[in-house]
């Protein structure tokens, strides 16, 4: 079954100069390794280690996540609209899998 | 003598009516009433509700092809957001062709055994709260308005009286605490009406989507009663009885619960 993974939420214009609020979710367990199963044994810990997002050839946000993060992290941050250009928001896991999702901001003079 | 029987008829009289008058239950409210802003503001934002993944998903699998039919739901129902307007506030439901009583859940299974002939989903599953959680989504703000007569009659009065029996190790029943001390605090919660519109709920307690049945569970553990299987009779039974119980409140499904 595919599971949605991401959903990100974001104005599709803006004009240039404009700060954009842009709100990321992502589904994930965000197992925090300290808890126990019915056995006894520990659950291991599997969270996503990090969010990065990359806009007009930068790195406008970046955050890094620890156990301490409820499940389905979600992020609200700001940044300025200067062209029109994908956002590419990934999020990386334990083992390196990486989610990745694009959204298209179209900027107007 | 006289006086004393007089009075002691007058009692039988008017006893049976103040136990079956619904009219005498404090207005219900739904579960979004109780609260905090800020989870409010979380339930009613549908870039920031986590339930909306699973909307989401929902929306998918609503047009995947599966079972030996090789047929998606899209294929008979169309565009969900037309076909299931309205649809959830309808359920629980009785299935005319079996004569038993139907959740979404059930309803959607059964689609999928008799319809798509594919294997039905098991309870609490990921993608059978997926589905649940999108069909009902497509009742956003929507009455809830379920029969209780008819067919569905004998599941009511079971229901009823499910959420007025005294149960469990401390002998509680469901109406003194979501009747009778509705609005105070329960360790860190508040306690609700006991309204059933906003499930699919995502609890923060539990971290992801769960179905009424599974919130019903926990209810049970908690007056240290029986805990029925997800899609048992009692469970559906009360599940009718609350539904008409929030007849008339806004389905605001997938809601936010602590």
């Amino acid at each position: 079954m595919a599971l949605a993974i991401a959903r990100v939420a974001m104005p599709a214009t803006a004009r240039k100069g404009d700060v954009i609020e842009i709100k990321a979710l992502m589904r994930h367990v965000m197992e925090p390794g300290y808890r126990v199963d019915n056995r006894g044994q520990i659950i291991p810990r599997d969270i996503v280690k990090s969010l990065s997002v990359m806009y007009a050839g930068a790195e406008v946000f970046r955050m890094d996540m620890h156990p301490a993060v409820a499940a389905n992290p979600f992020v609200v941050f700001s940044t300025v609209a200067v062209e029109t250009g994908e956002l590419v928001f990934t999020w990386v896991d334990e083992k390196g899998a990486a989610t990745v999702e694009k959204k298209l901001l179209t900027v107007t003079e | 003598m006289k006086r004393l029987t007089a009075a002691f008829v007058a009692t039988l009289l008017v006893l049976p009516v103040l136990a079956d008058s619904p009219a005498t239950s404090p207005a219900i409210k739904p579960g979004s009433a109780f609260l905090s802003p800020e989870l409010k503001t979380l339930q009613a934002d549908e870039a920031a509700n986590p339930g909306m993944l699973w909307v989401e998903n929902g929306a998918r699998l609503w047009s995947e092809r599966i079972g030996s039919a090789n047929r998606s739901c899209a294929d008979c129902h169309g565009d969900a957001a037309a076909s299931m307007k309205g649809v959830a506030t309808t359920y629980p439901k009785v299935d005319a062709a079996s004569g038993k009583l139907l959740n979404l859940e059930m309803r959607i299974n059964a689609c999928r055994t008799s319809q798509q002939r594919a294997e039905p989903l098991d309870y609490e599953s990921e993608p059978l709260l997926a589905l649940t959680v999108f069909v009902a989504r497509q009742s956003l703000n929507m009455p809830m308005a379920v029969q209780v007569d008819g067919a569905a009659a004998p599941f009511y009065s079971k229901g009823k009286e499910f959420f007025h029996r005294r149960q469990g190790q401390l002998n509680l029943s469901c109406a003194q605490c979501h009747d009778g001390a509705a609005g105070a605090r329960l360790r860190a919660d508040v306690i609700s009406n006991g309204a059933v519109t906003g499930y699919p709920a995502y609890r923060l307690e539990w971290q992801t989507l769960g179905s009424l049945h599974r919130r019903l569970r926990a209810c049970s553990l908690g007056v240290r009663a029986t805990q029925f299987d997800y899609g048992s009779e009692e469970y559906l039974s009360l599940e009718l009885y609350l539904a008409k119980r929030s007849g008339g409140l806004p389905i605001e499904t997938p809601g936010i619960r602590k």
